[in-house]
């Protein structure tokens, strides 16, 4: 205990591992935050799409000379619209629309950041796969503004964006502005993608939106536990890769997912039991009103008077 | 349960009491195909509408035109007395839409989904005592109220129905428009079903249900409207003892819950 806490002021003493440390705190809330409700509309994969996206941004951040995180989140929140307008009206070519946008988001980035004075793949690579040691003071800002908002979004309106993502028609007749809900879910995600990709990286953004929700699943029953524990399994393993890849010289973004995904797996398998619990007591809820197919879980457990139905 | 017939409405200056749905000459497309090729149909204040037909003769469209889900190549349609563009005061209706499974993507409990149905009533999302008070209710309702905890995931098809019919009620309607609430459920829930729509209906509340078959819910019902390829077939009392099976282009395929490979026992044999 107290060579941890030594451990910890040490690696406080330095800026730039405060400024590590803090943007990898607000990411490893806000990715799980956005990541639910992805989730639960089953569009998993949206993140990694606005990653691709974000790649223009972050290239014509330096071609133009400004900041790559703002640009960044620019490009990936009109990315983030034009998927939602797809979904509305092109149904039919839809995919394709999409791989259009991923592709071409992905070959804007590289082709921008090679036309940018002294600019290489080089300068892509870090905000690819991720830096935190190289997250700057103005970085920090950017990143604790945007953050802010993802939160405000995702806990003010937890209801709103619950009932959209879990019934999007029956949504519309509770009088919700569903399109709107929509596109502001779309743009959330987008925040986060640029909030994420300093500490994780655009290609691996996806991961921690994703991946911790799943894990939490392994143990919920509500969507409110689901929350919580994911944002807390993000929390835990961005801490957790960043301090690793301070003692160890390892890469912080693939730490962190590295950590997700054993998070995940050693939910999964303590959760087995739990679950095992769990249908058992549900089956025996299920004998008790004869009717339901309790028979099929627990056989000795079957009445006389189950009727036999199809 | 003081809803429908003794509640004014907003539009009582114009006629004291307008239609709780009406449909004139509504024509609409999915893609480029016509789907209703120009639909009258009027539900009246505390009267149950079936509306029958054959698989895609438009039953689903026709409710989902009502709802805006499905937007309207022509005609007109009214809630309430109101157009249905301008149409805001959405607490007075309760919708289940054709579904096999109340889940979503992520774990959710019984109470949760149901407290979505509560959002019209609820300022700003916010659910006070009186809104959760309601829940507790709706789920009374369809004899839930022992599983409010419980993640939905864990019900049978037929709980399903009944999670998405209280979370109907939550907003405590005075119309129902369901799109097949009976698929795919169990005779328990279908009991438990009919019960629960029967004292709505002498409560006052109106209804307007999509059915493949009238089953156990046929003595409830007022009127039926067929409908084939679009068009209104017929409207008048239910065809009895009849119900689709003996429509043309009948094929008897019924969705069924593909949720953890649980057997559901529809009923549908029994």
């Amino acid at each position: 205990m107290a060579t941890n806490l030594a451990l910890n002021i040490e690696i406080l003493d330095y800026a730039f591992m405060q400024r590590a440390l803090l943007a990898a705190v607000l990411v490893g809330i806000t990715a799980p935050a956005v990541g639910i409700y992805l989730v639960q509309r089953r569009q998993a994969l949206l993140g990694d799409g606005i990653g691709h996206v974000a790649m223009t941004g972050v290239g014509l951040g330096f071609l133009l000379s400004w900041s790559p995180v703002w640009m960044a989140t620019a490009v990936s929140v009109v990315g983030a619209v034009l998927m939602e307008l797809i979904r509305w009206y092109g149904r039919t070519r839809g995919d394709i629309a999409l791989a259009m946008l991923f592709y071409g988001g992905m070959a804007g980035g590289v082709m921008f950041i090679n036309l940018a004075p002294g600019g290489s793949n080089a300068n892509l690579t870090s905000y690819l796969f991720g830096s935190l040691s190289t997250v700057s003071e103005s970085d920090v800002t950017a990143i604790c503004l945007l953050a802010a908002f993802v939160v405000l979004v995702t806990i003010g309106l937890r209801r709103q964006l619950f009932a959209v993502s879990q019934d999007e028609e029956f949504a519309r007749v509770t009088g919700l502005p569903v399109r709107a809900l929509n596109l502001l879910t779309a743009i959330t995600a987008a925040v986060t993608v640029t909030v994420a990709m300093r500490v994780v990286g655009l290609l691996l953004v996806s991961a921690l939106m994703v991946v911790p929700v799943a894990a939490a699943q392994q143990l919920s029953r509500s969507f409110a536990a689901t929350f919580a524990i994911s944002v807390a399994i993000g929390v835990s393993v961005t801490i957790g890769g960043t301090v690793t890849s301070y003692y160890q010289d390892v890469p912080p973004g693939a730490t962190i997912v590295l950590l997700t995904i054993g998070a995940f797996m050693l939910l999964t398998v303590a959760a087995t039991p739990l679950a095992r619990r769990r249908a058992r007591a549900a089956a025996l809820v299920a004998a008790r009103e004869a009717g339901d197919p309790a028979e099929c879980a627990i056989p000795g457990t079957r009445t006389p008077t189950g009727k036999v139905g199809v | 349960m003081t809803n429908g017939s003794d509640t004014p409405t907003d539009t009582s200056t114009v006629t004291p009491h307008p239609p709780v749905i009406s449909l004139r000459g509504v024509t609409a497309e999915l893609g480029s195909r016509p789907v209703l090729r120009g639909i009258d149909l009027t539900v009246n204040r505390g009267e149950v509408v079936a509306l029958l037909g054959a698989n895609g003769s438009g039953k689903s469209t026709a409710i989902r035109t009502i709802i805006g889900q499905v937007p309207l190549s022509g005609g007109e349609i009214e809630l309430f007395g109101t157009p249905r563009r301008r149409f805001r005061d959405w607490a007075r209706v309760g919708y289940v839409p054709q579904r096999t499974t109340a889940a979503g993507g992520v774990p959710a409990t019984v109470t949760e989904v149901v407290s979505s149905g509560r959002l019209s009533r609820a300022r700003f999302g916010v659910l006070r005592k009186a809104d959760r008070e309601a829940v507790r209710h709706a789920l009374e309702l369809v004899g839930l109220a022992d599983r409010a905890k419980d993640s939905v995931d864990a019900l049978s098809g037929g709980q399903h129905q009944r999670v998405l019919i209280a979370r109907a009620l939550a907003s405590v309607p005075e119309l129902l428009i369901m799109d097949e609430p009976m698929a795919g459920v169990d005779l328990a829930s279908q009991e438990v079903l009919a019960a629960t729509l029967r004292e709505q209906v002498a409560a006052g509340t109106s209804v307007l249900l999509v059915l493949h078959e009238l089953g156990p819910l046929e003595p409830l019902i007022d009127r039926a409207v067929v409908l084939r390829d679009g068009c209104v077939l017929h409207d008048g009392p239910p065809p009895r003892a009849l119900g689709q099976h003996a429509l043309p282009g009948h094929d008897h395929v019924h969705p069924h819950a593909a949720h953890d490979a649980e057997p559901i026992r529809t009923g549908l044999l029994s």
